[in-house]
């Protein structure tokens, strides 16, 4: 299944540097960013850069993986709680399955988030976290 | 709005059905579901089904089927809300003919998933949430329930075998449900033992990729010719929504969708939780059975594993759930499992649920869940008693 650019380019500013948005109405602050506010309906927002600083909600490891991951398998991939408030859901790295544990201090990076096969395959990078050292 | 009944159930054995295909399933089921009715035409037709066009290749379901049974003319869709299409496609077939529009129609529920290998079928299972910010991540639908399984157990207190005694009933039911994909007991040791797919969900927690097919004749109450006396009224049909992703809910333990779907269908009903006799609800995963207890309104906040511990899910409980086997058991072939779960529910209502029979069924609850529960659909059935 080759895909165009164009869909991963358009996310570049959320995979790259976690780009959200707040809206100007209410406050709210949203990662992904959103077209119309959840909490008032607003729909004027600015964009708003998360710190990327957080704690881990919740993890798992998966066994096995959709197609597209399975060379990866197994890995783990959690929900972090930023500091300014939303939950991301990532694959974590630099770290021990064993040493997870809900609570801990986790910090955004920047790494490869797959990889297509053939000529056309593209290299997806994205955020992951890890254990803030 | 006029009454609706079901007058015909119909449903394939769930299974990998190597030898049949998404067509020749669903078209069996439609027949059965005729025969049980002993009607041969409807005016509409309704296809629960989330992943033909992934898994077999094949859109246009409606004209397919309808084509395929001999009724090319009549109307003919695909309805389509991942994991809860069947209860969706129910809930489509109960407007239209509530509606006045129909007189009759069928809802076929059908779901081919072993024709790919499973990395295809999970990668196709997690277009069921975020495709941009969970699917993308290399995040399985198995991971969301397994995070959400984790929590749960952070916050209240529990371990991994507090869940067993929904999969050991799912499984105890299933021994005598001749459609049923695993009709085999499981003990707690089996279950403790099983390997995990994502922990903490093991084997044992998780409904299996299988094939299946069920369908469901409805018609107009004041209609119903020759079938008054088996006849299951539909005493409420609702939906809601919830956020897609489960990083979007403000509460990502409570399953808002559900409560909301939940108090409509009690409103519409004009019952009380109290006055259900038994819950197919949506036990794709062992996590999602006691939160939607909880958020049905059948248990308190984050004591939905306390029923299944004192027994109260089991056949001759207070609420028995997944009476024929359940999403784990009988199977969950996606889009169809919301139509089994009526058809059962059905059987149960005529009192030909054989030896899983509920004594003295008279209303039946059925749960049709989308995703992590972004889509809720819920039947209230009542019988003749």
């Amino acid at each position: 299944m080759a895909e165009n650019l164009a869909p991963n380019w358009r996310l570049r500013e959320q995979r790259y540097q976690l780009v959200g948005n707040v809206c100007l109405n209410c406050g709210a602050k949203f990662f992904p960013p959103r077209q119309v506010c959840t909490n008032c309906r607003g729909a004027e927002f600015d964009s708003f850069q998360f710190s990327g600083k957080g704690e881990l909600y919740s993890f798992t490891t998966l066994r096995s993986a959709p197609a597209g991951f399975e060379s990866y398998a197994p890995y783990s991939v959690g929900m972090v709680k930023l500091d300014e408030g939303p939950l991301v859901e990532a694959m974590l790295t630099d770290v021990n399955e064993d040493e997870l544990a809900i609570g801990m201090k986790m910090e955004m990076v920047t790494r490869k988030i797959r990889e297509e096969e053939g000529e056309r395959g593209l290299l997806v990078y994205g955020y992951k976290f890890r254990p803030t050292s | 709005m006029r009454d609706v009944s079901i007058i015909g159930v119909g449903q394939t054995p769930v299974r990998e059905h190597w030898e049949k295909g998404l067509r020749q399933l669903a078209v069996d089921a439609v027949l059965a579901a005729l025969k049980d009715a002993h009607t041969e035409q409807v005016d509409a037709i309704y296809v629960g089904n989330m992943l033909s066009g992934e898994l077999t290749r094949q859109e246009h379901l409606g004209a397919l089927i309808a084509d395929q049974l001999g009724m090319s003319g009549v109307a003919a869709m695909k309805v389509e809300s991942a994991c809860g299409a069947g209860g969706s496609a129910v809930h489509a077939g109960y407007l239209a003919v509530a509606s006045g529009q129909y007189r009759r129609v069928a809802v076929v529920g059908v779901e081919k998933m072993t024709d790919l290998w499973n990395g295809s079928v999970t990668a196709g299972l997690a277009m069921a949430a975020d495709g941009e910010y969970e699917a993308a991540n290399g995040i399985s639908f198995v991971g969301l329930n397994a995070m959400m399984m984790r929590r749960y157990m952070y916050e209240y207190d529990l371990v991994e075998e507090d869940f067993a005694p929904f999969a050991l009933n799912a499984h105890a039911n299933a021994v005598n449900n001749p459609n049923a994909m695993f009709r085999k007991a499981v003990t707690l040791e089996q279950f403790i033992r099983a390997k995990k797919v994502a922990d903490p969900i093991s084997l044992f927690d998780s409904s299996p990729i299988c094939d299946g097919a069920a369908a469901v004749i409805l018609s107009r109450s004041e209609n119903l010719n020759g079938n008054a006396a088996r006849a299951i009224s539909i005493a409420a049909s609702t939906m809601a929504t919830d956020t897609l992703a489960l990083h979007d809910r403000q509460d990502p333990l409570w399953l808002r969708a559900v409560e909301l779907s939940s108090i409509k269908a009690y409103a519409q009903a004009g019952v009380t939780p109290q006055d259900i006799d038994l819950f197919e609800l949506h036990d794709a995963f062992s996590i999602v059975a006691p939160m939607s207890l909880e958020a049905a309104g059948f248990a308190r906040r984050g004591t939905g594993t306390y029923l299944a511990r004192d027994g109260e899910i089991s056949i001759n409980g207070k609420l028995p759930i997944s009476t024929m086997g359940g999403l784990k058991a009988r199977g969950h072939p996606i889009g169809a499992s919301g139509v089994y779960q009526v058809t059962e529910a059905v059987q149960q209502l005529r009192g030909e649920a054989g030896k899983n029979q509920v004594p003295n069924a008279k209303i039946g609850m059925t749960q049709s869940l989308g995703g992590v529960a972004a889509t809720a659909v819920t039947h209230i059935l009542k019988g003749k008693g």
